[in-house]
């Protein structure tokens, strides 16, 4: 049953049996879309014709690979900005939101803690309709009373940013508690006592002591806001971001360049999350 | 002040806390206030017009009009609630699914595999979740189309004459959720049971219990708090999916989340539209709130 209780050989057999198999299932979808990303070949199937790069660096009228592949890099594009401008919003707002929650007291503190957390129950295609109705409405709003049309208020740019922003911020938050949890408030104590004012101790001490969990905390933010497909399925302009042009292309049909480009992704994931891991550990 | 020109300790050590009074509400206010910014503009009031909305419908004069045709819609409609009770349904299906899948794995890795290699495993369990939703199912898309991987493999070793189509049905569309969602039970199940006490499951076999009974009498109660926020977490996800069921379930996979889309983009009809919203949202709370009353947590078990 255990490590350290004698088991018979069916069960230690059947249950490593299970887990090769629960991996091969884990890591099959993947595995394949990488290697058909290198088949020459015009669809993303086998029989294998042949290894080529061409889904990345071909430039002709039948294959245009990715690097070539204007509609593709543009969304990329789109995806890493969203991405960059939601790290931005949300890093500060979520470690203020961890100070709030781990460090003050104020009426209604339960309350706002609730609403915190409850982004984590709202299924993400919830939270893309309500913030495009609000939007909308405050759009609407400002047209007839003043005769103001706002931008930001329509699909586009701005909104998915927004929409998107509303839902990190709580992982954000979850990451910096964490951390925050951990400190030790004497530290603060003896600053305060020394002469310091709550807002250097915070900037030289406390901010000090959290980065790895705020480093942590924006890379997770970017990663989510670069995969985001449910909020921003509602949110979306004419700039498509990334996973929603894979999801019109696959819906659509599909060519090995988008074989291509979720191999780029996922070598790019992957080499983010072993960095991570390994400065994560580090930092322990 | 005392009167012989030295501080009084006392006193001084009292001023300081007073300052340190004064200043706190200084920061509460500058960390209250970016947060509430963020909670009312984007999830709180954003809800509330979700609501308003749903209760609005345009009369024959075209003006906007209070009423409840919305939501009586969706019960004369049978395709409305079908669908709605039908995506409730395999969400319950798939988490419990997920939850037997993911259990003896996560034991696996807490209890049995060497420890020097559980990090790793652990590692690599994680790493396909690292990798955007889409690329995954797109994956198991290639794997099992007719003209997929699987295909290819079955009839070039002789065991089917022609392709057989395997996407597009129920079968798939479960198996694509409990793929997506997987990660968001194992990773709960590993912390509780690497908190559970290996003499514990020893004690219970020297007095002579099966596998079963310690499965059932130390494994699983240990494992609860676990489970509860692994199974919410996973049904939240499975309620609220999109891409999976859209794209390995096929035309009729009647999912109620394209129900919503469908009133929102290509009907146009944001009232309705809000009105299934608004019903998703319910379910989803009533059975998060049921799964937490019914095993004695709060809401914070998932935020772990």
């Amino acid at each position: 049953m255990i490590r350290s209780l004698p088991t018979s050989k069916i069960y230690d057999n059947g249950f490593r049996l299970y887990v090769l198999f629960y991996f091969c299932f884990l890591f099959a979808p993947l595995l394949v879309t990488c290697i058909l990303a290198f088949n020459d070949s015009q669809f993303p199937a086998l029989p294998w014709k042949g290894f080529t790069f061409d889904w990345f660096t071909a430039d002709r009228p039948d294959r245009i690979g990715i690097f070539h592949d204007q509609i593709n890099l543009d969304s990329i594009w789109v995806s890493a900005q969203v991405a960059f401008f939601v790290t931005l919003l949300s890093v500060p707002v979520g470690t203020c939101a961890s100070f709030l929650f781990e460090q003050e007291d104020f009426r209604f503190k339960p309350l706002l803690y609730f609403l915190m957390l409850a982004p984590l129950v709202i299924p993400g295609v919830i939270l893309g309709i309500s913030i495009l109705l609000f939007s909308n409405t405050l759009g609407t709003y400002f047209e007839m009373r003043w005769d103001l049309d706002i931008g930001l208020f329509r699909p586009g740019f701005w909104l998915v940013v927004l929409g998107q922003f509303s839902f990190i911020t709580t992982l954000v938050t979850l990451v910096v508690s964490a951390r925050l949890k951990k400190f030790d408030r004497t530290l603060e104590e003896a600053a305060l006592n020394l002469g310091a004012n709550r807002f250097s101790v915070i900037w030289h001490i406390t901010l000090k002591f959290l980065r790895p969990a705020i480093f942590g905390g924006g890379a997770l933010a970017f990663l989510m806001s670069f995969e985001n497909f449910n909020t921003t399925l509602f949110l979306v302009g004419p700039e498509a971001t990334l996973p929603i042009n894979l999801y019109l292309q696959v819906r659509d049909g599909s060519t090995p360049v988008i074989n291509a480009i979720s191999f780029l992704l996922i070598v790019g994931t992957s080499l983010a999350a072993v960095i991570q891991l390994y400065f994560g550990r580090k930092e322990d | 002040m005392s009167s012989d020109g030295i501080e009084n300790p006392a006193s001084v050590l009292r001023e300081r806390r007073d300052t340190m009074k004064n200043q706190k509400p200084w920061t509460l206010f500058f960390f209250l206030t970016p947060v509430v910014l963020w909670l009312f503009l984007m999830i709180v009031l954003p809800h509330i017009d979700l609501l308003i909305m749903s209760f609005r419908v345009e009369n024959d004069e075209e003006k906007m009009v209070w009423s409840l045709a919305n939501y009586i819609n969706f019960f004369d409609e049978p395709i409305y609630w079908f669908t709605f009770v039908r995506t409730a349904l395999y969400s319950i299906l798939v988490t419990g699914l997920t939850f037997v899948v993911a259990l003896p794995i996560a034991f696996f890795i807490t209890k049995v595999a060497a420890p020097r290699i559980k990090g790793s495993l652990t590692l690599l369990l994680l790493l396909p979740f690292w990798v955007s939703e889409l690329v995954r199912v797109y994956g198991w898309m290639i794997l099992l189309r007719e003209s997929g991987v699987i295909n290819h493999f079955l009839i070039s070793s002789g065991i089917l004459n022609q392709p057989v189509e395997m996407l597009y049905n129920d079968v798939t569309m479960v198996l694509g959720l409990i793929y997506t969602s997987m990660l968001f039970m194992v990773i709960p199940l590993i912390s509780v049971l690497d908190s559970l006490d290996d003499s514990m499951i020893e004690a219970a076999f020297d007095l002579g219990a099966n596998m079963w009974s310690v499965l059932f009498k130390i494994i699983i109660p240990h494992a609860k708090p676990g489970i509860v926020s692994g199974s919410i977490v996973v049904f939240m996800l499975t309620l609220g999916n999109y891409l999976t069921p859209n794209l390995m379930g096929g035309k009729n996979s009647l999912w109620f989340t394209e129900q919503i889309y469908n009133q929102f983009i290509a009907s146009f009809n944001w009232n309705q539209g809000s009105a299934f919203g608004f019903l998703l949202l319910l379910l989803s709370s009533i059975i998060v709130w049921l799964g937490l009353k019914l095993t004695g947590q709060t809401l914070k078990v998932v935020a772990k």
